[in-house]
């Protein structure tokens, strides 16, 4: 009786030992953390994101954002001036918006009039302003990486971006590292 | 917990969140919970909606005890343990 009892005990310190690795292991590779792709470079999109973003490291979750696209121009500094671009760039330039006060919104932009709108009943409903949601985002370490091929197609040079402590350039593999490790990914 | 009850309970901390809308009181309730001890309770004042929904959940996530709401009028009190 008592060598089976032994053996039982042995048998449930072995399971709970691989347990406890297997739990270590999923703990490892999934972090508190949020990572986002943020294509769409449209106000009420790049609003959506802030929401997301500061909600998120309110709640103690690290969050990473990957900007690409459309979205890089949400990250332009009107005050910033380059030179040296070539045509295709200076047209893209001037097409594009300059920064995230100057975005469309998806729908019911009305010619630039929808933006405006929005913006009043933002400020009505006491919602924070895009200016102040950077700010927050930056106060909360927020990291924005920013897509350098999309940048070189947009022909947005690194000169014209908004200055902000936790940012950096990265590829594909940054998002997708970032990504790998995170407990929730998101794209917008 | 009744209102009466809520009501009773001293509160160390208040944090007047009614400047601004979701998620402005999350990240206010967040500030704050630093400058108070495990134990003690703080209240965060809100007139918005979705507040009263995210800070229990946030709750849950950090670990707090969350202990009720108190409607007042125009806005509503949160009352949490950390």
């Amino acid at each position: 009786m008592e060598p089976d009892i032994e053996q039982k005990i042995k048998e449930m310190q072995s399971q709970i030992s691989e347990l406890q690795s297997r739990v270590t292991d999923i703990e490892d590779t999934h972090k508190d953390q949020l990572a986002m792709i943020v294509m769409s470079g449209d106000m009420d999109k790049i609003l959506a994101t802030m929401v997301v973003a500061v909600g998120a490291a309110a709640m103690d979750t690290e969050v990473k954002l990957f900007f690409t696209f459309w979205s890089i121009a949400a990250l332009r500094d009107p005050k910033k001036k380059v030179s040296g671009k070539s045509f295709m760039a200076k047209m893209f330039g001037m097409m594009l918006p300059k920064g995230r006060n100057h975005l469309k919104l998806s729908k019911m932009n009305m010619g630039g009039y929808g933006p405006k709108i929005i913006r009043k009943l933002m400020k009505k409903q006491k919602v924070f302003s895009l200016d102040e949601f950077f700010q927050q985002a930056a106060d909360l370490d927020i990291e924005i990486v920013i897509c350098e091929m999309s940048m070189d197609l947009m022909g947005i040079k690194k000169e014209e971006i908004i200055d902000y402590p936790n940012l950096s350039y990265g590829g594909v593999a940054t998002f997708l590292a970032d990504a790998n490790e995170s407990r929730i990914q998101l794209f917008i | 917990m009744n209102e009466e009850e809520l009501r009773a309970i001293k509160v160390d901390k208040s944090v007047d969140a009614r400047g601004t809308s979701c998620p402005g009181p999350l990240l206010a309730a967040k500030k704050a919970i630093g400058q108070i001890e495990k134990g003690q309770v703080m209240e965060v004042l809100s007139a918005d909606e979705g507040t009263k929904k995210d800070i229990p959940k946030w709750c849950t996530k950090k670990g707090f005890e969350y202990l009720g709401t108190i409607e007042e009028s125009g806005f509503f009190k949160i009352l949490l343990r950390k």
